[in-house]
């Protein structure tokens, strides 16, 4: 699915990003842990293609494509989908109108003609039951007004409108209720197949008990140290990441 | 010697670039009150085209139309296209009235086979003194037309007014006066396009009774030759209502002047206009309104968008008089600038007298919100669509204002036409 080698990226001349290797196969969940400002969100920037991170180095293989050298809008074609960790408001820009724009470019790059609106609204009322989002928050403007809550549900209802290949949630988790986390893991499982993978990055260790990762990798210091099964996250949640510092820090 | 030397030896001196610009224009002959003839004759002779160092024209340099050589025109040639469906059909080509339809409880008239009488409207609350358009539109203007929506007529169709410029390098002069009589319902659709270079230079004077109700929508998409320059002078009475949403497509340089006298209580007033201008584009709104009496209602929104190297004009003037207590006025005027080059000058003005008065004004120019198109391309939408996206959102609370879905309709497939909108 995606290949990840030597990665490094900066911005205004400071090193994020600092050798990052991580290989993820379709079917596979990764989790991603790591303390703040290690670089967690810079990695889903720079690979949503965010234009004022520079890539000095590496490489990002996508399904056989060199990933970097694609627009952020084809990222997305090609079957990449960032829910971010601080969503944005749009005032007056439809959620469900511009997801018909956003689906039917997509066809279009994939050569398909564009969906009816039938089969659009079908989708609609299907993938917002799905994370429990009201369909009036489906059809009012991007995030607007939407508790911090709401808007993590949106974003995972993009992500299933969008049937991406690979998904990079940034601490969808946090700030959600119980009730919430358990609505938005479930949306993500049920989304989940053998074609696409998914990548959470996550502080808390009680999402992976509802979504259960085949990998659990520490990101410190623009590098991941360390990769371990869920067992990890337990480990990291009770010790905290003072033994991963220790270890790991470089010093100079 | 060159023939541009040759040209200026030729001229006096003291011909002014005014008197150079109306050689061809010949007067006409409305029967309205002579003065105003003489009047207009003396502006035009002893002043010139403002300049910049005008107050009120500031920002919209005229050189580029003082230099044009026009004349006016009878030709009338292709039949003209009209938006709606709606019957009543008014249309001016060239600057000649071509039809006038039949409406049932509505009067319409040419100024030519007006009254004394009737023509005592012209130029009621015009001013020619300080306004040479003004000068050269009333000593210039071959016909014109007076619409009288009868009392208690409530006209549910939009009576178009279509104007349509099918020659280049013509002057379009025209005054149309607009009576909704007492009680009276109304909706009037204007809409200016056509080709080539030229000035179009109507006059509009709306009296509104009464309880009357009177709503328009302007349409303008000019082209990226013409010269615009417009008046509408409204006088609303007591209880009524007055809405103009004006929408700027296109065109070299608009000037819209839009002066409302609210001399009644209990009145409501809504002004709305959008402007979209590209690359070598002015659009210049300079609206005034004038609360002389207590207990009205006023709000105003413009909103622009500008790309390219092109000029938007933006001067709001709210005048609350002393005895005019219990008025809510709101003004905002919001802009977006797409390019580096694009230039916004926008100027709201508060003056108020009364004390016991809410009002507000306020004016925004800014960037598109970059964060916002990267989270619409993370989608897989393109940088083009995403800022189309985000335009039709800024702009999107003054096309809702526009009530008739036709015209909606009409105005959104301009705009996918002219800027590539995705809808
Ligand atoms: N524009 C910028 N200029 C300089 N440094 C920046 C800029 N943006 C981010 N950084 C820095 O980059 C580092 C990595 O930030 P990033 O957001 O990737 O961390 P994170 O791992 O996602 O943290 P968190 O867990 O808090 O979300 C931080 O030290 C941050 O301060
Ligand atoms: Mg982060």
């Amino acid at each position: 699915m995606i290949k990840i080698n030597n990665l490094h990226a900066s911005i205004d001349g400071k090193k994020i990003l600092k050798g990052l290797n991580l290989t993820v196969n379709a079917g596979e969940v990764h989790a991603i842990m790591g303390p703040n400002g290690a670089g967690k969100s810079t990695l889903s920037s720079v690979l949503a293609g965010r234009e004022e991170y520079e890539v000095t180095e590496g490489s990002v293989d996508f399904n056989g494509i060199d990933l970097l050298e694609l627009s952020t809008e084809d990222r997305a074609r090609e079957g990449l989908f960032l829910a971010f960790q601080y969503p944005i408001e749009i005032p007056g820009v439809s959620n469900v109108n511009f997801l018909r724009t956003a689906m039917n470019e997509i066809r279009e790059y994939k050569g398909l003609d564009p969906i009816s609106a039938k089969d659009f609204m079908t989708m609609v009322r299907e993938k917002s039951a799905l994370v429990e989002l009201d369909s009036k928050l489906a059809s009012r403007a991007v995030n607007e007004g939407f508790s911090g809550g709401e808007k993590k549900r949106n974003e995972i209802f993009q992500m299933a409108m969008l049937e991406p290949k690979l998904a990079i949630l940034d601490e969808t988790d946090s700030g959600l209720d119980i009730d919430a986390l358990r609505i938005v893991a479930n949306g993500v499982n049920q989304l989940k197949s053998a074609q696409n993978a998914t990548i959470v990055i996550t502080h808390y260790q009680r999402l992976l008990d509802y979504i259960i990762p085949d990998f659990v990798h520490v990101l410190f210091d623009g590098r991941i140290v360390k990769t371990g099964t869920k067992e990890l996250a337990v480990e990291l949640e009770e010790k905290g990441y003072d033994w991963i510092k220790d270890e790991f820090s470089t010093v100079g | 010697m060159n023939s541009q030397q040759l040209d200026e030896m030729e001229m006096p001196t003291q011909t002014s670039k005014l008197n150079q610009f109306r050689t061809n224009f010949k007067e006409g002959n409305l029967s309205f009150d002579p003065s105003l003839r003489i009047l207009s004759r003396s502006v035009l002779e002893n002043s010139d085209f403002p300049t910049t160092r005008n107050e009120s024209w500031k920002y919209t340099r005229l050189t580029k139309l003082s230099q044009l050589s026009l004349t006016t025109t009878e030709k009338i040639n292709s039949p003209i296209s009209v938006p709606l469906k709606s019957p009543y059909v008014i249309s001016i080509v060239n600057g000649n009235i071509i039809d006038l339809p039949t409406i049932q409880g509505v009067s319409i008239s040419r100024l030519s086979d007006c009254s004394e009488k009737q023509l005592e409207l012209v130029c009621k609350n015009v001013s020619i003194e300080n306004d040479v358009f003004h000068a050269l539109n009333t000593l210039y203007i071959k016909d014109g037309i007076l619409i009288e929506i009868q009392e208690n007529q409530q006209i549910n169709d939009a009576i178009q007014l279509i104007f349509e410029t099918q020659e280049s390098s013509i002057f379009c002069p025209i005054r149309i006066i607009i009576v909704g009589k007492k009680s009276s319902k109304a909706h009037f659709f204007q809409h200016f396009s056509g080709k080539g270079t030229g000035l179009t230079l109507p006059v509009f004077e709306y009296f509104i009774e009464q309880n009357a109700h009177l709503s328009l929508d302007k349409i303008q998409l000019e082209n990226d030759e013409s010269f615009h320059i417009s008046t509408d002078q409204v006088y609303q009475e007591r209880d009524s209502f007055f809405k103009i949403n004006t929408i700027t497509l296109s065109g070299k340089l608009i000037r819209n002047n839009l002066n409302i006298l609210v001399n009644g209580e209990n009145c409501e007033t809504n002004l709305n206009g959008t402007y979209l201008l590209g690359d070598g584009q002015l659009v210049d709104n300079h609206t005034v309104v004038d609360h002389l009496k207590p207990n009205c209602n006023s709000n105003e929104l413009y909103k622009g968008v500008l790309n390219g190297k092109s000029i938007g004009v933006f001067n709001g003037k709210v005048f609350v008089r002393p005895d005019a207590q219990k008025i809510n006025a709101f003004q905002s005027n919001a802009n977006v600038l797409l390019s580096e080059d694009a230039s916004m000058n926008s100027k709201p003005e508060l003056e108020i007298y009364a004390d016991d008065v809410k009002c507000s004004h306020g004016s925004t120019t800014g960037q598109m919100d970059e964060e916002a198109i990267f989270y619409l391309r993370t989608r897989g939408i393109s940088d083009r669509s995403a800022r189309a996206l985000m335009t039709q959102a800024f702009i999107g609370d003054v096309l809702n204002q526009i009530e008739n879905e036709e015209i909606v309709d009409y105005v959104q497939s301009k705009l996918v036409e002219l800027h590539d909108w995705v809808i």
